[in-house]
Parts: structure tokens; C-alpha cells; sequence
């Protein structure tokens, strides 16, 4: 599916920048590409080390299993694979509720985690298991309480409501976020 | 407010790691001796579509689209300006961010065409990056129905935003 949603975007764009002549721009992004990529990579590294670090404190300290047995009863549902109790629940946990306070930087690595815990107990290494999927589904779906980023545009941008927006995407979010999980159901169980 | 989420949570796993009787200083530098090795887990991946997606949206295309589309849209009355916010949000959310900076320019930050591309931009994430992003840090290659779940859960939020924000504004 990756392969060819890859295949589709790169030969749309190359087909339609060589037929109207502008093959300096195709040849500049081929070459930026690396450092776009590079750039995003060290920004991100050090955020990612850092809240590993910060989240191994809440692991060793035993406040990550402590929230995740809070959380536990309503994920168990959404994810029957995983055992009673596992240290995914946790990252799970984690992950979901920095996407929900609009911390993107500290989903990431909570999220990473979580896959790398939900890869242990995956048969199959190479192959998404359904727990993954049901994880992913969540997180594209973006389900947050305060999008940070735009409220801050509209800031920028002298709004006269900078915060209206919170409510209409609440209920929109949360909306496409059962209706993800919805078809995610129905899509496993074929 | 979010200003405060950041420390206060730090300040409070550390405070509480202290409490229990931990080597803080140790655990968090064990922790986060793994990121490299995660983000190096990340890159060629994220190059491959990075790759691809800059191709894509600086092609000029997705305009070209639009003059197909455009005729269905004034059909529906839906703002066409919508369009290339909805269509580029799975791939990339910077881009969104740089046309709503530009809308917000023409139309004012408070005008329905704002709010609306406003609460498309809010109302998901990047599903293309996110996945990208935590199937290529495990090594997953076949990723199975998970791409179509998150598409077409980006459509419904469209759909939903376009039937929303109408009624609440």
C-alpha cells in the first residue's frame, strides 16, 4: 500500500513537472530531499532522547504502570491482543494523553515505544499487527483538546477569537476518531 | 496554559521518581540512550516519502486538480480554498500550516473560509508522516489495511467539518 501510494505521488509530480518544463524544480527536490529529511532527523533527535529519558524515570519509578492501570479498562476493548497488565498499556496511555494536551513532541517517542513493546508480541516481524493498526488509527486521527499550533497563528494574526476553533475541532476529531475506530473494527474482523 | 503542561509534567516524574527512590539521574540517561538508535531506525523511511511527498505538492498538480474540481465545488458551495488544506493534510502538515497562514492573510483569521480550513487542520494529524514514521521505527514493511483506515477516516473528518462548522458559526 505504501509502495504504491510512493510509486503514485513521485510519478504524478515528475510527470507533471516535466510536461510543463520544470525540471529544475523536480531536479532541486530530488536533491533536497536528504537534507529536508536530515533537518527534520536532528531536530527531532534531541526531543526524542530527551523524553525517552524523562519517560524512563516515570517506567522505573512504577508511575507508568500506575497510570496505565487507570487507563487499562477502556483500552482493553480497543486492544484484546494485548496481555493483562503488559507495559504497552502504559506507552499507550502515555501517548494518548500528550496527543490529547496537544504535546506532539512527547507523543512521539510514547508512541514509538508503544510500537516496539506492540512488536514484541508481534508473530510476525515484518507484518503490522491488528493492536498496531487500532494504536495508528488513533493517533492519524489526532483527537486533542488544543490544537497549540493554530491557536497560535491565529494569535499571529490579530484573531479577535483565537480559541473558537477548540470546540468544532473537539467535536469533529472526535467524531472521524469512532468512526476510525469503527471501520478499523470491521476491517479486522474480515 | 500549554506553556505549563511541559515542565509541570517533567518536574512532577522526576519529583515522584525521587520519592520512590530511584537513581533519576541514571534512569534518565539510560532512557534516553536509546533515541539514536530509534531515530536512525526512522530516517530511511521518513527520506523515501519525504522524497516523494516534496515531489507531489511543489509539482504544482494538486492546482492543476483544482480546475477540474473547482465547477463541483461551486456546485456544492463549498469555498474551493478548502481544497488544497484537506488534500494535503495527511501528507504533510507544514504545507497546511503555510496555507493557512495565507488565507488567514486574505481572508481574515475570523472569516467562515478560516475557521473552516482552521478546524480541517486542527481536527487530524499527518496520517502519511505518522505512519511512515512508527511502522518504519519497528521495521513493519507490510502495514496491511492500516493506510486505508487513516485516509479514509481524514475524508470523514473533512465531510464532518464541512457539516459542523456551518452550524456552530
Amino acid at each position: 500500500m505504501i509502495n504504491k501510494l510512493w510509486i503514485f505521488l513521485i510519478i504524478t509530480g515528475s510527470i507533471y513537472l516535466i510536461s510543463s518544463g520544470n525540471f529544475n524544480v523536480l531536479n532541486r527536490e530530488i536533491l533536497n530531499s536528504g537534507k529536508v529529511t536530515f533537518d527534520l532527523i536532528i531536530q527531532i533527535f534531541p526531543l526524542i532522547s530527551l523524553w525517552l529519558g524523562i519517560m524512563n524515570i516515570a517506567k522505573e519509578s512504577g508511575l507508568l504502570s500506575k497510570l496505565s492501570r487507570k487507563i487499562e479498562p477502556f483500552l482493553i476493548r480497543l486492544f484484546p491482543e494485548i496481555p493483562k497488565g503488559h507495559e504497552a498499556f502504559g506507552y499507550i496511555s502515555s501517548n494518548i494523553i500528550a496527543n490529547i494536551f496537544g504535546l506532539g513532541n512527547a507523543a512521539t517517542p510514547f508512541g514509538i515505544k508503544a510500537m516496539k513493546s506492540l512488536q514484541n508480541l508481534n508473530g510476525e516481524k515484518d507484518v503490522a499487527s491488528r493492536s498496531m493498526i487500532t494504536f495508528l488509527v488513533m493517533n492519524t486521527c489526532g483527537f486533542t483538546l488544543i490544537p497549540t499550533t493554530i491557536i497560535s497563528l491565529r494569535m499571529l494574526h490579530n484573531s479577535d477569537r483565537p480559541s473558537s476553533i477548540i470546540l468544532p475541532c473537539i467535536i469533529v476529531s472526535f467524531f472521524s476518531l469512532l468512526f476510525g475506530l469503527m471501520i478499523d473494527r470491521l476491517w479486522a474482523k474480515k | 496554559m500549554t506553556d505549563l503542561f511541559i515542565p509541570l509534567i517533567v518536574f512532577l516524574i522526576i519529583i515522584y521518581g525521587y520519592l520512590k527512590k530511584i537513581n533519576v539521574y541514571d534512569s534518565f540517561v539510560v532512557g534516553a540512550s536509546e533515541g539514536f538508535s530509534i531515530v536512525k531506525g526512522m530516517f530511511p523511511s521518513l527520506l523515501a516519502m519525504i522524497l516523494a511527498v516534496n515531489i507531489f505538492k511543489n509539482s504544482g498538480v494538486i492546482d492543476f486538480l483544482f480546475n477540474f474540481l473547482k465547477p463541483l465545488f461551486l456546485f456544492l458551495k463549498i469555498p474551493f480554498e478548502v481544497l488544497p488544506i484537506a488534500i494535503m493534510r495527511p501528507l504533510s502538515g507544514s504545507f497546511g500550516l503555510a496555507l493557512l497562514n495565507n488565507i488567514y492573510g486574505i481572508y481574515g483569521p475570523d472569516s467562515f473560509i478560516s475557521i473552516l480550513s482552521s478546524v480541517i487542520q486542527g481536527s487530524s494529524d499527518t496520517t502519511i508522516y505518522i505512519i511512515t514514521l512508527y511502522f518504519g521505527s519497528v521495521g513493519i514493511k507490510k502495514i496491511k489495511y492500516a493506510l486505508w483506515v487513516g485516509l479514509l477516516a481524514d475524508l470523514f473528518m473533512v465531510i464532518m467539518s464541512l457539516i459542523v462548522v456551518p452550524i456552530l458559526f
